[in-house]
């Protein structure tokens, strides 16, 4: 039986679509607010990072909380970058009792890239431990072996990047991960549609579902800020060339463009079981992204 | 090895400025070996405050000079005596051990750090150093090709990569190779890379736990 909505839709064998929210760097939650009534009904689920790229902002945890306040469906995105095991159990202990039911393990961005780069950098455990102790929870004991009063049951997935230059290790943790207990896997920007069919030759045999992440441009200075400072984002030199030059509002048409076509191939092709729409900070553009792409 | 790097001249000075008679103390061993802390560097540190002090609005100070073989073994700091009951301070371009033995063997004496201490580590480059040791007190080398990724990747982890390495470096410092792809690389190259595909458990952060003491009989 599925243990979430969204996990639900997976078995469907329906082509998901899910949306990242960014919160806030504050309290004011209206633009978060605004943007979660906006799209809580056009896609599956709604992801809300956790401290993205090091920048500390209102949390993951505050964020997937007025999702289901709102009626919509919350996946946690949780990195092992500034809580100990500790503080990451207690805080899925919380989610669950909230009614969270997907959760997203990641390691999370260096300290390096962010805003606090003075931070003590926690990794007590990484992405592929942060799975385990998951199962570890719903066995209904905790990581000490210490038993729990109440257990807890996620739909558990994990991130993967195949357009990584060097895709061989990726695939060794992919497969950690899928064997550590990851259902589904919600992967970095695809830029280049050849690199996801290379790396869905590989993950197909292993039954799990896998959604492709889109990552909306919205200028020539976007793209390559992200290919020198965006830890494994790569825009390739012919995607480049296509925003070149173009004044801001052209850019952003052209970006939902690129955006639109990537999905449409995937769909198409049947290449993964739905789509991951990121527009960092400007996630209003998204349904014009989902009205281009025909979904 | 230990590696440390020079303090700021600024900062020394802020430091000795209530004392007026200072022993500039070198060590013999690792931080000799770096560069930092043996006997040339403390004739130079010296000819260096001479000119700041003189700079200065300071009060000049009478130095003395002496390096020992190593700051961290009391029984090569017997050789001190007679010469720490001249001063007001010594100025150790030891590491911290070194300093906190100092501070024990004179226990009425103040010792001021003259270096930072960094890490334990080696050089393939002169003038290079890297780190090679955390000192984690759980050696995995052998389940990663002889390659630490507890200090060699910025995030420490230990199931492989994580998915931000570009041309093959690691995303919180572009100079730095990605230690996940060396580690690969290498078992790649010995036939082992079923080490890799095996799950590798956290750490043991019990290992960690100050203060740290062992017992070797």
């Amino acid at each position: 039986m599925a243990v979430s909505l969204f996990e639900e839709k997976l078995n469907s064998d329906k082509f998901v679509v899910t949306a990242e929210i960014g919160p806030p760097k504050g309290t004011d939650l209206s633009e978060m607010k605004k943007n979660i009534e906006l799209l809580k009904d056009r896609v599956d689920a709604l992801n809300v990072t956790d401290h993205q790229s090091s920048v500390m902002r209102y949390p993951s945890l505050g964020g997937c909380l007025l999702i289901k306040e709102l009626g919509g469906e919350p996946i946690l995105q949780m990195t092992t970058r500034d809580r100990n095991r500790i503080a990451l159990q207690a805080d899925l202990l919380f989610a669950y009792s909230r009614g969270i039911r997907n959760v997203l393990c990641l390691t999370g961005d260096s300290v390096d890239v962010g805003d606090h780069k003075d931070a003590k950098p926690v990794f007590d455990l990484d992405s592929v431990q942060l799975i385990r102790m998951i199962k570890t929870l719903e066995t209904g004991v905790d990581m000490a072996g210490n038993k729990l009063s109440g257990k807890v049951q996620f739909f558990v997935g994990a991130s993967c990047n195949p357009e990584a230059d060097h895709i061989e290790p990726q695939l060794i943790k992919f497969e950690k991960k899928v064997n550590s207990g990851a259902r589904f896997f919600q992967t970095q920007g695809i830029y280049d549609v050849t690199l996801l069919r290379r790396f869905m030759q590989f993950a197909r045999q292993f039954g799990v579902k896998i959604i492709a992440g889109i990552i909306v441009l919205f200028s020539y200075r976007m793209a390559t800020y992200m290919n020198e400072n965006v830890p494994g984002v790569k825009v390739p030199p012919q995607i480049l060339e296509e925003l070149k030059g173009l004044d801001k509002e052209a850019a952003l048409r052209k970006g939902i463009d690129i955006a639109a076509r990537t999905i449409r191939t995937i769909k198409e092709e049947k290449l993964c079981h739905g789509v991951h729409i990121m527009a960092i900070g400007r996630e209003h553009i998204i349904p014009e992204v989902l009205e281009a792409s025909g979904l | 090895m230990i590696v440390a790097t020079k303090k700021p001249i600024e900062e020394i000075l802020v430091a000795l400025a209530p004392y007026e008679s200072v022993l500039i103390l070198g060590c013999g061993t690792c931080v000799t070996v770096c560069n930092v802390g043996g006997e040339r560097e403390v004739s130079l540190l010296h000819s260096a405050l001479r000119v700041a002090i003189a700079n200065s609005l300071m009060q000049q100070k009478r130095f003395h000079e002496y390096t020992v073989k190593r700051q961290c073994d009391r029984e090569f700091l017997e050789a001190l005596k007679g010469k720490s009951e001249e001063v007001d301070a010594i100025l150790s371009l030891a590491c911290g051990v070194g300093v906190q033995v100092l501070a024990d063997y004179f226990s009425d004496i103040p010792c001021i750090p003259a270096v930072n201490t960094v890490f334990m580590g080696s050089s393939s480059t002169f003038g290079i150093w890297d780190e090679r040791c955390a000192g984690c007190g759980e050696c995995r080398l052998y389940e990663t090709a002889g390659i630490c990724p507890v200090t060699r990747c910025n995030k420490g982890i230990l199931n492989g990569p994580c998915g931000g390495a570009k041309n093959g470096r690691c995303e919180a410092n572009k100079e730095m190779d990605c230690a996940w792809l060396l580690i690969y690389e290498r078992l790649l190259k010995l036939d082992q890379l079923d080490r890799m595909r095996k799950y590798s458990p956290p750490r043991n952060y019990g290992n960690l736990k100050r203060p740290k003491r062992v017992i070797i009989t």
